[in-house]
């Protein structure tokens, strides 16, 4: 047989990827869960920032959707050692959604509809590096996953991308979270396994 | 993506194993009573999450946290912050 579809071969990205170290690959999407999923009917939905002055910028539903989007393809490593890469997202950019809010603060508490909160540096969400999301691989984002909306920073371990994401609060003090406060680390490089307090 | 009819979850004697590792005594069958709404009952009657990245244990009348356990590669942290108080029965 002189023709073979490489794309008939499995799954070529296996082969010889890089992970951070200690995470080993998945192909779905394992859920996790700290508490009941959160039910948020999208006419009550809302985002919010709250800076260190005590200013609140607010968007619903439709405001979020009429934002520029984008569609990132990132890779997940999630701190309990599974990876799952090239995930698709579509979602609004923090620099779009930070545009027209004055602050110095450099800590950020991100809190969610359900009570969890995880706390990162305010550059960790800029440049870039972070989106509030609303659709994974083409479809609206499943409340087991964080829907109606996310937080997307893919560069940290996945408990610091908050599902059903409600607002950031902006600090100047770092205010440390759900998981940073029960013995995970406070930053959570997943390149340098930064996993637990002391790592 | 398929949607779980029910979240998830075990009832307080998941932890009868991990908190055997740090107490003496079984802890499921102390009694704890909630920070957040007062309710009273055995360990082993909260609603268990997890058990990654870590458990949690919620109160079944209001859903608060009142336990939580992450267990690390040489240590455990144990935060009991929604608990006021355990009632652990002991020999008289």
């Amino acid at each position: 047989m002189g023709f073979i579809s490489r794309g008939f071969r499995g799954r070529p990205r296996d082969e010889g990827v890089k992970l951070p170290p200690g995470q080993y690959l998945v192909h779905d999407f394992p859920v996790l869960s700290a508490g009941p999923t959160p039910r948020v009917p999208l006419d009550r939905w809302e985002f919010a920032i709250d800076t260190e002055d005590g200013k609140t910028h607010r968007w619903s539903w439709q405001e979020l959707m009429a934002l520029p989007s984008e569609t990132p393809t990132v890779d997940l490593h999630c701190v309990t050692k599974w990876s799952k890469l090239g995930t698709a997202w579509k979602g609004v950019s923090l620099d779009t959604l930070f545009a027209d809010v004055e602050s110095s603060a450099e800590y950020a508490l991100v809190y969610s509809y359900g009570g969890y909160t995880t706390n990162l540096p305010v550059e960790d969400l800029l440049d870039g590096k972070a989106w509030i999301t609303y659709e994974f691989d083409g479809e609206e984002l499943a409340p087991a996953h964080g829907g109606p909306a996310r937080l997307l920073v893919p560069h940290l371990y996945l408990w610091k991308s908050a599902k059903w994401v409600q607002g950031i609060r902006l600090l100047n003090e770092d205010w440390p979270g759900f998981w940073e406060t029960a013995g995970y680390h406070n930053y959570g490089d997943p390149w340098r396994e930064q996993r637990y307090q002391g790592d | 993506m398929t949607e779980p009819e029910q979240d998830s979850y075990q009832d307080g004697n998941a932890l009868a194993g991990p908190l055997r590792e740090i107490f003496a005594v079984d802890v499921t069958a102390a009694l704890g009573q909630c920070v957040h709404c007062g309710l009273s009952g055995p360990i082993a009657s909260l609603r268990v999450y997890g058990p990654g990245p870590g458990m949690v244990a919620r109160c079944p009348g209001c859903e608060e946290v009142v336990l939580r356990l992450v267990r690390g590669p040489d240590s455990a942290w144990l935060d009991m912050r929604g608990t006021v108080n355990l009632r652990i029965p002991l020999p008289g």
